[in-house]
């Protein structure tokens, strides 16, 4: 057995893993060509590479697949229900930082807090018959949190892609997503909720709860704490 | 654990109990349409049941209850006065408990009944507590149309009722708006803000809402802050209000003093007087019958009157064994300008089991 790691598979996200499992003197790589999503890990035995979407390492982890993982806390906690008792943090890498949050038209003066959207809400649903509709792909996150703050009258509506687009086109109202420096919120004339702020994410190193291991598995993965931490 | 069908032998004997009682087997297919059982309950619902769908008919919701799609049929084609039973697989979707079974079996009975309805609640009630007799159950009434006529008569605008109306089901909400219309709570500063006109924004307007829904809702806000407070002790008597909970003739004296100072719950109160009456008329030992103020509220339903549960009292880790009440406005919202008063409730026979085989 070998100790299986799972890495966000392209982009800005793999090469920033890469470059903080390198600095810690553990060398990942794509293997052959940039089109072949196999790893070599170097620096460390027994631990293998496994190239995956981010979205699937949390389900990945949960299922017990892999050992350990790299991904973000909003994919965690979105896609995995009671997620403490499936994964375990082992270190938050400090990049890949974004906020979840609620944002609505800046042009909506009237409203500022999550009190305000469910006043607006209300005001929308009597006018239009229908609820407001807020477009994510967070969907479990959101709805959690919106009844928490007892927000009413409002519908989710999926959106995998271009979020901030969706309120121009008239296909939502406000939205739920990830934002990390708002530059596309403020293009698409959005703003963030005053307390509307769902999550802080960061790529973070998950271990897995429910992966068996043997000896050799837990010696390994000591061998690799003691050189991340 | 009782098996499936050990638990179906149990549904159906309890089912048969309803027919002889005169109810008229309903049996509503599985999925049904999402689209109804959203505008009901908003989004909420997507947390607690079962969505699918497919090209031809859209969305569908494995059936999350019964009595949906029960006053639905009986309001579309039903006898009047009916009385309905029914037995089969609920679902609920299931992602904070690993406990709570996400399917399970459950019988129901509903009355649609103009003539009485304190003698409608009291048959529902007494017919529950027959069929759950020699269980270790304690039971708990309330009502829900107390605090509503409560809300109603409050003297403040008919904006700030409605808002406290809407959040009723949401105890935490509910609070914190009755807070802010006593003014309590000091107003957010983006609210100050906005109430004085300095406010601006040259963002240019996107989506559907409207600048005049924009200006209506500022006009809104600030006729809003021009109105009095909700007086303190207005406030404390909807607190002493939902604070009772005791056997019911104490309740009912709490309830009964409470509208001296609150007469608009006069009629309420006078309604849960009756029904105690009923009830005793049933047999039920109101003496040792647990009113409180407050039950039912923090679940999403859609009861607006009576309303009843049985607990383990031994197993307070399992929901409710059997729980019910009246929903008028529910058969208002289903009837396209119909209404029927009604009143119904549902039992677990896999519980019940669970329940005997402990004993």
């Amino acid at each position: 057995m070998t100790l299986k790691l799972g890495v966000p598979s392209k982009g800005r996200l793999m090469e920033k893993t890469f470059d903080w499992f390198g600095a810690r003197g553990i060398n990942l790589a794509r293997s052959g060509s940039d089109r072949e999503y196999a790893g070599v890990v170097d620096g460390i035995e027994n631990v293998s590479l496994i190239l995956l979407s981010a979205g699937e390492i949390p389900r990945e982890l949960a299922a017990g697949r892999i050992h350990l993982g790299v991904t973000g806390t909003d994919l965690i906690q979105e896609k995995l229900a009671l997620w403490d008792q499936q994964v375990e943090p082992v270190e938050q890498l400090e990049f890949g930082h974004a906020d979840l949050i609620i944002a609505v038209p800046t042009a909506w003066r009237d409203v500022d807090t999550l009190d305000d959207l469910d006043g607006a809400a209300a005001a929308f649903r009597a006018v239009h018959g229908f609820r407001m509709r807020i477009a994510t792909k967070y969907h479990r996150l959101t709805r959690d949190f919106l009844r928490l703050a007892g927000v009413a009258d409002y519908a989710l509506v999926d959106s995998q892609g271009a979020t901030e687009g969706t309120v121009k086109n008239e296909t939502a109202e406000a939205i739920a997503d990830i934002t990390s420096s708002g530059e596309t919120l403020r293009a698409n004339h959005l703003k963030i909720l005053s307390d509307g702020l769902i999550l802080q994410s960061q790529a973070t190193l998950w271990r897995s709860r429910v992966v068996d291991m043997d000896d050799a598995d837990r010696a390994s993965m000591a061998e690799l704490n003691a050189r991340l931490l | 654990m009782a098996t499936r069908s050990e638990t179906l032998v149990k549904a159906a004997a309890l089912r048969a109990m309803f027919e002889r009682h005169g109810a008229a087997v309903a049996e509503p297919p599985i999925l049904q349409p999402a689209e109804t059982l959203l505008d009901l309950y908003g989004e909420d619902i997507r947390a607690r049941a079962y969505v699918t769908s497919d090209a031809l008919r859209g969305e569908q919701m494995l059936r999350p209850d019964f009595t949906v799609p029960v006053v639905q049929m009986h309001m579309a084609d039903g006898a009047d006065p009916a009385r309905y039973t029914y037995a089969g697989e609920v679902f609920r979707r299931q992602e904070h408990d690993p406990d709570r079974a996400n399917e399970f079996m459950q019988v129901g009975f509903e009355v649609f009944d103009r003539t009485d309805p304190a003698a409608a609640d009291a048959e529902v009630f007494s017919l529950f507590a027959k069929a759950l007799d020699g269980l270790a159950l304690r039971p708990v009434t309330g009502d829900i149309g107390v605090l509503m006529a409560a809300v109603d008569g409050l003297d403040t605008t008919a904006r700030r009722k409605h808002a406290l109306m809407r959040h009723i089901w949401r105890p935490r909400r509910f609070r914190a708006l009755l807070e802010r219309f006593a003014g309590r709570t000091p107003m957010p500063a983006s609210r100050s803000a906005l109430l004085a006109g300095s406010v601006m924004s040259d963002a240019p307007l996107v989506g559907l809402r409207s600048e005049a829904e924009i200006e209506a809702r500022i006009a809104a806000l600030k006729e809003d802050a021009a109105a009095p407070v909700i007086s303190a002790m207005q406030v404390d008597l909807i607190e002493a209000l939902l604070d009772v909970r005791e056997v019911m003739p104490h309740a009912l004296n709490r309830l009964l003093d409470l509208a001296v100072d609150m007469p608009q719950i006069a009629g309420a109160v006078a309604r849960v007087a009756a029904r105690e009456q009923a009830l005793r008329g049933q047999g039920v030992d109101t003496d040792a019958l647990m009113f409180e103020a407050s039950y039912g509220r923090a679940s999403m339903e859609y009861y607006d009157g009576f309303v009843f549960g049985f607990r383990a009292s031994a197993r307070p880790d399992l929901p409710a064994i059997a729980s019910g009440g009246r929903y008028d406005a529910l058969t208002r919202r289903l009837g396209q300008g119909d209404a029927i008063p009604a009143v119904g409730g549902v039992m677990r026979p896999g519980l019940m089991l669970e329940l005997e085989g402990a004993l």
